[in-house]
């Protein structure tokens, strides 16, 4: 009712401006036509503006300059393609891209398994559940920078007071250095993104949890299914899009990591635990090849969208 | 219904050790800087002396605090009005170029953050935009617009459209309509928006480290990380503690205030993929 009236309001409006073509009925829906889309255009612009000159545009320039000598301050000289060839030259780079692989793989497994272990403890509806997810979640609502540089004290010999507790525990005979040696290294740097993410993972499992409809469980149960048949035979194979999914989320993340290494190992011991984004930042920053660092961050950008398209095929397919 | 009584148990003694574990740093954090320490500011007993050296530390906590608010003002108020319009826009109206538009804004977030950064350094500089809140806000804003419109798109759909035909009856243009009608119809999609793009610009670090380049300009993050820079050997922990707690303060009470709109932000972000 109040959609016919309101186009009749309109294309009446409309109708007097254009009253002077002979076909009065179709200039007039199409002038109703070019008004909305207009409308929209307008509405619109401030995005389409935002996303031109400041996400596309510098894409653009991104692969331009990858082709130039770009020094941080100077003119640009052309140079193609020899930022490319010297890629491999480059050993922090070929070292960064096997370390930040190896944190991948580490990180998205043991993350996920963690995740989900708390997710299934906390599914069930029962007293204090819901504060018990809440305190899991609190990590995700500080900044990773921030969480970096709060678990850098905490991993200190001098306020940390881990060293103590190891102690005290008898875990450890002497003090411990939690960033010394590369292993140490990642397993800290481990355990605070662990801190800082699994209560966010948690969370969308919870909701792929939830969406199991309960009949399934009963049916398994009525079945005689024990817990793990049940978790092996029903949940895990429902909760496979979710998982999939944080399995997306947690690799991308991964790949392009930087706060975490730049704040609590800055790269050391040894430049063992640099990432490819904290190589890219280097060659910008410290060496001021800005040309290096862009054909560095083309690469890492092709290897990033063609990972994304391969698992969102892989995803589709299981769908 | 068969949960014994030792299962029971067994859930809350693993619920709350895990509790703890994940409460421990945020506390101790919090004890730290409050708690004396030799060598900083807070030699012995308990006191707030490490917040008092933040305000005389470089430019001074309270400046770095006030340019944090600053770009988190601005992030918000440009996501929620850029977000706003557009997604009505895409809503409700048909146009040439709409489709193309969108998929250019959610291939946003296949690019990766330092990708867009190194020419964006380039760029701001060229347009007078380097080492400027405003400039940094912008970018914040580019960021955050993929997650932002796709909500607000999805918040105008969801409403009746006779909600606003009734108002373009009574002769309101669309533009009015949109304002006294509909944003408050959207206002849940609103909060979370805004929520969002106060999280990112309020912590995020990696884009004021390579687009400030005046401690003057630094937001909390930076000059928190400067702190741990600053000396060899010679950290004032008990300070860097405080700074922390500053930074995260503000956050775990929006948390804890927004929870509902932070979760459901959550999931839209994961069904989108």
């Amino acid at each position: 009712m109040g959609k016919t009236a309101s186009m009749g309001a309109i294309s009446t409006q409309t109708h007097d401006t254009t009253s002077l073509q002979p076909a009065g009925r179709r200039p007039t829906r199409r002038s109703w036509w070019r008004s909305r889309s207009l409308k929209g255009i307008g509405y619109t612009t401030p995005t389409a503006v935002i996303v031109v000159v400041l996400f596309l545009a510098p894409l653009v320039l991104v692969f331009w300059m990858a082709l130039n000598r770009w020094p941080l301050l100077g003119s640009p000289t052309l140079n193609a393609p020899d930022n490319y060839t010297q890629i491999p030259d480059n050993p922090l780079f070929v070292q960064a891209i096997r370390f930040t692989l190896k944190y991948t793989v580490i990180i998205t497994i043991v993350l996920l398994l963690i995740a989900l272990g708390l997710a299934l403890l906390v599914q069930e509806r029962r007293r204090g559940v819901g504060f018990l997810r809440t305190i899991y979640l609190l990590p995700s609502g500080v900044g990773f920078a921030a969480a970096a540089l709060l678990f850098y004290g905490l991993y200190s010999s001098e306020i940390g007071p881990l060293d103590g507790i190891l102690r005290s525990l008898h875990i450890i005979d002497k003090p411990f250095s939690f960033t010394g040696t590369p292993n140490a290294a990642l397993f800290s740097t481990i355990a605070l993104v662990i801190w800082r993410f699994a209560g966010f993972q948690m969370l969308i499992l919870l909701v792929g949890l939830q969406s199991i409809p309960s009949e399934l469980y009963e049916a398994a149960r009525v079945d005689g299914a024990t817990r793990w048949q049940t978790f092996r035979r029903v949940t895990l194979p429902l909760l496979r899009p979710t998982l999939a999914l944080l399995l997306v989320v947690s690799v991308s993340g991964s790949l392009l990591a930087f706060d975490q290494f730049f704040i609590l190992t800055q790269g050391q011991p040894d430049n063992s635990t640099l990432t490819m984004v904290m190589v890219i930042y280097r060659e910008a920053f410290f060496r001021f090849n800005l040309g290096g660092a862009a054909a560095l961050s083309v690469v890492v950008l092709l290897v990033l969208v063609a990972l994304n398209a391969l698992q969102l095929r892989i995803l589709r397919r299981n769908d | 219904m068969k949960t014994s009584n030792a299962s029971r148990a067994g859930f809350y003694t693993t619920g709350t050790a895990l509790a703890i574990l994940f409460l421990f740093p945020l506390l101790w954090s919090g004890w730290s800087s409050i708690k004396g320490q030799p060598g900083s500011s807070q030699a012995s007993g308990y006191g707030f002396g490490n917040y008092a050296y933040l305000t005389h530390y470089g430019e001074g906590v309270g400046t770095y605090l006030i340019n944090s608010a600053a770009v988190a003002a601005m992030t918000v108020l440009g996501t929620l009005v850029v977000s706003a319009l557009g997604g009505y826009g895409f809503a409700r109206f048909d146009f040439p170029g709409k489709n193309l538009l969108f998929l250019a804004t959610l291939s946003i977030l296949m690019v990766p953050y330092a990708t867009i950064l190194i020419p964006l350094y380039v760029l701001l500089d060229r347009l007078g935009l380097q080492n400027s809140l405003i400039g940094l806000s912008l970018v914040f804003i580019m960021f955050q617009l993929p997650f932002a419109l796709f909500m607000m798109r999805n918040s105008f759909e969801a409403v009746p459209r006779e909600l606003e035909e009734a108002a373009l009856v009574d002769g309101c243009t669309t533009l009015t309509a949109l304002r006294r009608v509909l944003l408050r119809a959207v206002r849940p999609g609103l909060v979370t928006v805004g929520l969002f793009a106060f999280l990112t610009s309020w912590n995020d670090f990696f884009a004021p480290l390579i687009l400030l380049s005046d401690a003057k300009k630094f937001t909390m993050p930076v000059a928190v990380y400067s702190m741990q820079q600053r000396t060899f050997g010679a950290i004032d922990y008990g300070a860097l503690e405080a700074g922390v707690m500053v930074m995260a303060i503000p956050c775990l009470l929006l948390f804890i205030l927004l929870q509902r709109h932070y979760v459901r932000g959550f999931m839209t972000g994961a069904l989108r993929g």
